[in-house]
């Protein structure tokens, strides 16, 4: 969560290839337990959402079996009130909701680092607007800004909301690249890059972006849990397409249909647990990299107090 | 002084930009929006309705600067259009209605939230050998990882639905008059339980990692580990020494995780149908009530913006560093 600024770097100046990098910043998440428990569930979700086609049983939109069925053993997570098999339109909405989270998280993460990076490498009336920009989006509230750009879309794709959670949700990011550029920025290394010459957007690209690789790691993996959240919110409040299958729309007809009060918990709660462990999955793997990146968090470190 | 007049600034500035986004939104979305929604009300508003309409969403011939200046005008007055779906009621007094509930709501449960999450980070960050500090931040991290609006609709299967020993939704039950007398309060506060629950857990495991994390940091320093040294007591050690510095961080994460807290709240309110802003905006959503959802919008940027100005103050008072300008402020 808090990453600690500019502490967050890892030896540097080294003679590390690139891969090296990579393959050293991997190696403790298979080392760490959480990281490792964490990263089963997300590869057991991508698997589901890769071959949807053959896992799930039935099709998800086939409104043919007795409605509003307790689990059995031909549908395992029963069927909704309109009689679709929930746990085929579980394995459906696995593929929508992880490549909006993934596609959303990941592009929030690029317009970010690139506001991040120009941020604290422009002079100062760059910095100055950008940096307001970045402080206004942080500090209005995103899911009322998103609701009153779906309101006047009116059912938008599931592809079309990631990519406005993307466009509203840089903020964060662009803030912690700015500082971690601007700490960067001042190294050694930097200077002598600069000195020989190198273009500034070189120097961005070749010097400094390297050495975020950790924090951009976590970036993506947070604002794809926020873009997972923001999602299935606004698919809940049935500003997405509402024939679309993904777990936001799922809880959308079963709140709508009443299923908290005929007692079909089996609707419900497939979608709401599959959303929190896809979460739990990005919060654990994350959770692993904050370990590593942060030495002060590390249990060893800090000295027994009595108290 | 220059950091109140930067932070007083960036507020007036952020203002604007949220008034004039909510002037724009409408009439940059793809296919005119407003003409779409013209023809579609065609015939099913009084004229009247259907004039006021045409001049809120700019169907007029005036120049776009004009519109744009008699819209400004118009917000300053506290004329901020009439609502469509209760027309001619105006979207100001509906927001009335549906504001304190908010305030009330979300306000309490925050700052419940804040304070036990705090202290439940300080307790952590000093028992870091036990069972709490391995297990308190996955579990909470759990509850982060979960939509509030499911985690609500779980409260109201099983405290509602199942055990009924709460209500299914709404704000009071239909026999107490709302005003101030104490049925009414009662019954009120019964309502806010769940939510208010909801929004409680929701917002926890932030402060409480935070703080920990805060702490962690804060014991490291030196001043800390020469008081340790010293003899001071731990306890005077832990609120005295490291848990006042520790604190200020999180008054930023806070003004920072208003916006994120009133979004998450517009959600929950939705499913306890709970009568504040958030179902406000939902059902101005539902019922294409245009000028209701850029009331809404804009009065819950305003209190985000507003509530953010002032824990910005508020640090600068606890903060001596940031009124002096001492650090990199």
């Amino acid at each position: 969560m808090n990453v600690e600024l500019g502490k967050t770097s890892q030896p540097i100046g080294k003679k590390h290839s690139p891969l090296n990098r990579i393959y050293n910043f991997l190696l403790p998440l298979f080392a760490n337990k959480k990281a490792t428990v964490g990263m089963i569930i997300f590869l057991v979700f991508v698997l589901a959402a890769i071959f949807e086609p053959w896992i799930a049983p039935y099709d998800p939109n086939a409104a043919i079996f007795p409605p509003s069925q307790a689990p059995t053993a031909e549908h395992i997570f029963g069927t909704t009130n309109t009689g679709k098999d929930v746990f085929s339109q579980f394995i459906y909405g696995a593929r929508s909701t992880i490549v909006v989270g993934f596609g959303a998280g990941i592009l929030t993460t690029i317009i970010g680092l690139t506001i991040g990076l120009i941020s604290g490498f422009a002079g100062r009336i760059v910095d100055s607007i950008l940096g307001f920009v970045t402080n206004l989006f942080l500090v209005v509230p995103g899911l009322a800004l998103l609701i009153v750009i779906e309101a006047y879309l009116e059912n938008a794709s599931p592809y079309m909301n990631g990519l406005i959670i993307a466009l509203t949700g840089w903020a964060w990011g662009a803030r912690v690249f700015r500082s971690m550029t601007f700490s960067l920025g001042s190294r050694d290394y930097v200077t002598a890059a600069k000195l020989s010459g190198e273009s500034n957007l070189r120097v961005m690209f070749t010097q400094i972006a390297p050495n975020m690789v950790s924090v951009i790691a976590s970036n993506i993996m947070y604002a794809s849990l926020a873009a997972i959240l923001a999602d299935s919110g606004l698919a809940f409040l049935g500003l997405e397409s509402v024939s679309s299958v993904s777990w936001g729309t799922m809880l959308y007809w079963a709140k709508g249909s009443g299923a908290l009060l005929n007692g079909s918990w089996w609707w419900f709660l497939p979608p709401g647990i599959g959303i929190a462990l896809v979460g739990m999955s990005l919060v654990l793997m994350n959770f692993a990299v904050d370990q590593i990146t942060n030495p002060r968090l590390r249990q060893q470190i800090r000295r027994k107090h009595n108290g | 002084m220059r950091y109140f007049i930067n932070r007083l600034i960036f507020f007036v500035l952020s203002l604007w930009a949220a008034v004039t986004i909510n002037f724009i939104l409408p009439r940059l979305m793809p296919g005119n929006p407003a003409q779409a929604m013209f023809a579609k009300f065609q015939g099913q508003l009084k004229p009247e309705a259907m004039a006021a309409m045409k001049q809120q969403f700019g169907l007029t011939d005036e120049p776009i600067w004009d519109k744009y200046l008699s819209y400004l005008q118009g917000l300053v007055t506290g004329d901020w259009g009439l609502s469509f779906a209760n027309f001619p009621v105006p979207v100001t007094s509906i927001i009335g209605h549906s504001m304190p509930w908010t305030i009330f709501l979300v306000g309490g449960a925050t700052v419940i939230s804040v304070f036990i999450g705090t202290a439940l980070g300080i307790y952590v960050s000093f028992k870091r050998q036990g069972i709490l500090d391995s297990t308190l931040p996955i579990s909470s991290m759990a509850l982060q990882a979960m939509p509030h609006f499911f985690v609500a609709m779980v409260l109201i299967f099983v405290f509602a639905f199942q055990l009924g020993w709460f209500p299914l939704g709404k704000g009071f039950s239909i026999d107490v008059m709302p005003g101030f007398n104490w049925d009414f309060i009662k019954s009120a506060l019964f309502h806010s339980i769940l939510p208010g629950i909801t929004l409680f857990f929701g917002g926890l495991s932030g402060w409480l990692i935070g703080m920990r994390n805060n702490m962690i940091y804060t014991l490291g320093e030196d001043y800390v580990v020469f008081a340790e040294a010293k003899g001071v007591h731990p306890s005077r050690l832990m609120f005295s020494y490291a848990a006042r510095n520790a604190f200020l961080p999180q008054l930023t994460s806070f003004a920072l995780a208003i916006g994120h807290v009133v979004s998450g709240a517009i959600l929950v309110e939705v499913v306890f149908s709970y009568p504040g802003i958030g179902s406000q905006l939902n059902d101005a959503v539902l019922s294409q009530d245009y000028p209701m959802i850029q009331a809404s919008f804009l009065l819950i940027a305003v209190a985000v913006l507003t509530a953010n100005l002032i824990v910005d103050l508020l640090y600068a008072r606890l903060d001596p560093r940031i009124r002096t300008g001492g650090a990199n402020s």
